[in-house]
């Protein structure tokens, strides 16, 4: 185990690694010029190159790529150019709402999609189990930009139920939450099925029944536990995919998450948040993946350390 | 998205002694109330409260609420006025100013405000440390190239006589010097908070201003309150401004509409415009307001065939403006020069080149090209940018021309704008030049004279006239009072010998459209103010207090 976990830390190392340094070369080949931006349109020639020498953004690309790996082995991302903050300082201000609105995200999905899988499953090729997989069609297709505002229309403007955006208590997390679930859920429900309907034709199932078990039994205990497996593996990925969802759900609901300062750097080409904003990312999917792995290990005695 | 200052003041007030203006209190609202808080919403967090640093659309005001400078503006207007200035007066060679400092004025730590902070305040502007973007705007400042060049921290041409009293001298004359005291980059920091904070000031304040920065939660929400101990009596009159940021426009506007929000700061959204103004109700509490505004498409006079006059000329006739302001629901009017109608130095009467394709064929049939030819068009990637680049696609293939749209990031437009054979066309959507002060000169140097056609300038039709640079430094070297007029026709005459070589295609000048709550009050004008954009905090209130 220990064996394990060392190997599977160097190499999301070397994946950090690899993603810093592809992020900085497309960083510096982007047809525009942080210094011009920071140096605003009345700045002098003289300015500029000032500007650019104190960033050391006269240097060669390997220079500065070397700089930056070492301040970054001391958790140091170096300073806004816009804001002039510390890149630390403005991630991890903006860290918890973005986790809380992952957590919030995955709880709804697995809830509405993994009832929505399970039921489709028992009820295979009935009028359900149709209409339920073109709704999960419908949630993967619609775009997370309308289905934000839609939901903050019916729900927060014409019903009243929940705020319209913003941050702070439980209220407010639902309706984002529910807006990244509905794709997320989409996925799972389907995974579900397909996983639930193989396991249910398995042997030991019937054997179950056989053993005079009744149907929740049979379906809590024996189908759930092996049908589950593949959707623990997906949440690992899951959190990839949330990484692109949170910068448009974010958006759209006021959330002070790091999807919206990743946008805003982005617009501007404030370089080192931009860089901390996809390291910050790159490691939570890492981490996502290393700890869907290894929960994997633990529900399913089958998988072995290789 | 850079934003800058606006406004219509008579170039005239420029050097007039201080005495013509009346005192502060005249602008008081008799039906104000005091008290209360208001909520604003904007759409992009704050990146900084540093003066030196702010230029953004929603920075700007809130700077201006929490600093004074020398220079300021009547509330909603574009007449200058004295700020921490008390007077002020100039040498006849417009050469050196002083100033009489007010005396008694305390930053929010409480501490008086003296002519030292001043000096030291544009010093720290100009010095290149400080990385202003501001930096350029004091370039007639006596000893600006050394400190820009690093070889000196001090500006010599910022001498403190005494604790009120502080001279500048310039080294070349500059007639719109006293604007660019009235700049948010011109205002006086307090020298202790500036050094506690190091590189973090921007997420601090202390000023004079007329609030104070109370709570700011990065990435939520900012709160202002009121500086009890202002110098400019019975202001504010409010007792806190909320921001709340990250907000989208249309969801700022739903709240609004919920009596959540008291201003978008933002505005309303295109999208939303036609429904908001179809409502009687919604529609009585939207504010209308002009902009020194233009935007255009330039055109490169390096690149073929953009380099024959008569193809520029083809190309402004080719365009139907007022189609184009169809396509953002008519918030705009058509333009015909680069200055906006309410900035003096425009051209009344002046028709431009109207819209006639037949002629426009001709034209390019003269100039070798009757099959017309192909090009680009740059465009920022933003609704609705995208969408006016179609119009203007589809009015340049109606006389032959074939632009492909090249819809890309601002800052990459900026860059491509920046080289001298990268991009033919370009619309000027969302990164289009809006005054930093209202002087006709703004329009001039940087985005058509010969300083802005270098590499990395935003001169983007890379057009240079060196007639028409001797003519503009001769104008903005005219500052005695009674050339006024003389300097304004000066700057008409500029923008008339633009026209003839045609690098530009003015296309339109935006309209401002803004909307507040039920219970806030003060003059329409605070809300669509030219300087103190969007909203000028100090002198709004609401009615539902006492």
């Amino acid at each position: 185990m220990v064996d394990f976990l060392t190997r599977r830390l160097m190499q999301s190392a070397l994946i950090l690694l690899g993603v810093s340094l592809i992020t900085f070369a497309l960083l510096y080949l982007l047809p525009a010029d942080p210094v011009r931006q920071i140096a605003g349109r009345s700045a002098t020639p003289q300015t500029v190159a000032n500007i650019r020498e104190q960033l050391g953004l006269d240097q060669p690309f390997i220079v500065q790529y070397w700089r930056y790996l070492l301040n970054l082995l001391q958790a140091d991302l170096g300073r806004s150019y816009l804001q002039k903050t510390e890149v630390t300082s403005l991630i991890s201000a903006r860290i918890p709402a973005s986790l809380l609105l992952m957590a919030g995200a995955i709880f709804c999905e697995l809830v509405i999609g993994l009832t929505m899988g399970i039921l489709a499953a028992l009820r295979r090729g009935s009028t359900m189990d149709n209409s339920l997989m073109i709704a999960s069609f419908v949630g993967v297709s619609a775009p997370q930009f309308v289905v934000g505002l839609l939901l903050l229309y019916v729900f927060a403007v014409q019903l009243n139920w929940f705020p319209i955006g913003g941050y702070g208590t439980l209220a407010h997390l639902v309706l984002p939450s529910m807006t990244l679930a509905i794709l997320g859920s989409g996925w799972y429900s389907r995974m579900m099925r397909s996983s639930m309907i193989e396991v249910l034709r398995q042997d030991f199932i019937r054997t179950a029944h056989a053993k005079g078990l009744s149907k929740m039994r049979v379906l809590l205990r024996h189908a759930l536990p092996n049908a589950i497996l593949p959707i623990i593996a997906m949440i690992g990925i899951d959190v990839g995919i949330f990484m692109g969802g949170i910068v448009v759900v974010e958006s759209v609901f006021g959330w002070p998450g790091i999807g919206q300062l990743a946008w805003q750097a982005i617009q501007r080409v404030d370089i080192p948040i931009i860089m901390g904003v996809t390291l910050v990312s790159a490691c939570a999917i890492v981490i996502g993946n290393l700890v869907a792995d290894i929960a994997s290990l633990f529900a399913d005695p089958r998988i072995k350390i290789r | 998205m850079k934003k800058f200052l606006i406004s219509t003041a008579l170039c005239g007030s420029l050097i007039l002694p201080a005495t013509a203006f009346s005192d502060a209190h005249s602008d008081m609202d008799p039906n104000a109330k005091t008290g209360g808080n208001i909520i604003i919403t904007y759409k992009d967090d704050v990146a900084t409260l540093d003066p030196a640093i702010g230029y953004d659309w929603q920075n700007w005001s809130m700077i201006k609420s929490l600093y004074d400078g020398l220079m300021d503006y009547r509330p909603g207007t574009t007449d200058l006025r004295p700020g921490l200035a008390e007077n002020y007066s100039v040498s006849d060679d417009g050469m050196v100013f002083t100033f009489k400092i007010r005396p008694g004025v305390k930053f929010h730590n409480g501490r008086e405000m003296s002519a030292e902070d001043v000096k030291y305040s544009l010093d720290r502007v100009t010095n290149p440390v400080t990385q202003s973007p501001g930096a350029g705007f004091f370039a007639s400042i006596n000893g600006f190239d050394a400190i820009s060049n690093g070889e000196t921290d001090t500006l010599s041409g910022v001498s403190v006589i005494d604790p009120l009293t502080l001279k500048i001298t310039l080294s070349r004359p500059d007639a719109t010097f006293l604007h660019v005291m009235g700049l948010n980059f011109a205002s006086v920091v307090a020298k202790e908070a500036v050094e506690q904070a190091g590189a973090d000031f921007g997420k601090t304040a202390m000023g004079t201003g007329a609030f104070k920065l109370g709570e700011w939660t990065i990435g939520q929400r900012l709160v202002f309150e009121k500086n009890e101990d202002y110098w400019r009596e019975g202001l504010p009159y409010l007792d806190s401004v909320t921001f709340e940021v990250g907000q989208e426009p249309i969801v700022a506007l739903l709240r609004l509409q919920n009596g959540e929000v008291d201003v978008p700061g933002d505005g309303i959204p295109p999208a939303k415009f036609q429904e908001v103004m179809s409502d009687p109700d919604q529609a009585a509490r939207v504010i209308e307001g002009g902009q020194l505004h233009t935007g255009y498409i330039t055109l490169n006079v390096k690149m073929p065939p953009f380099d024959n006059v008569l193809v520029r000329k083809a190309v402004n006739m080719a365009i139907n403006k007022e189609r184009i302001t169809q396509v953002i629901n008519g918030r705009a009017v058509p333009a015909t020069q680069p200055l906006p109608p309410s900035m003096p130095g425009y051209t009344e009467g002046y028709e431009g080149y109207a819209f006639d394709p037949a002629a426009a064929k001709k034209l390019l049939a003269d100039a070798g090209f009757p099959e017309g030819f192909e090009t680009e068009l740059f465009v920022m990637n933003t609704d609705p940018n995208p969408r006016i680049a179609q119009a203007i696609q589809q009015d340049l293939s109606n006389v032959g021309i074939k632009a492909s749209i090249q819809s890309l990031a601002q800052a990459s437009v900026i860059a491509a704008g920046g080289e001298a054979d990268q991009a033919p066309m370009i619309w000027s959507g969302g990164m289009a030049w809006i005054a930093d002060f209202p002087d006709a000169s703004n329009f001039y140097g940087p985005i058509l004279g010969c300083a802005g056609a270098v590499q990395g300038g935003w001169n983007w039709s890379w057009y240079c006239n060196q007639e028409i640079d001797a003519m503009a430094t001769e104008a903005d070297s005219m500052t005695d009072p009674d050339a006024v007029e003389a300097r304004l026709q000066t700057w008409s005459d500029i923008y008339m010998k633009v026209m003839e070589d045609a690098p530009w295609v003015p296309v339109f000048n935006e309209q401002r459209y803004t909307m507040r709550s039920g219970r806030m009050g003060g003059a329409d004008s605070l809300y669509v103010d030219p300087v103190s954009i969007p909203v000028n905090y100090d002198y709004v209130y609401v009615n539902d207090v006492q």
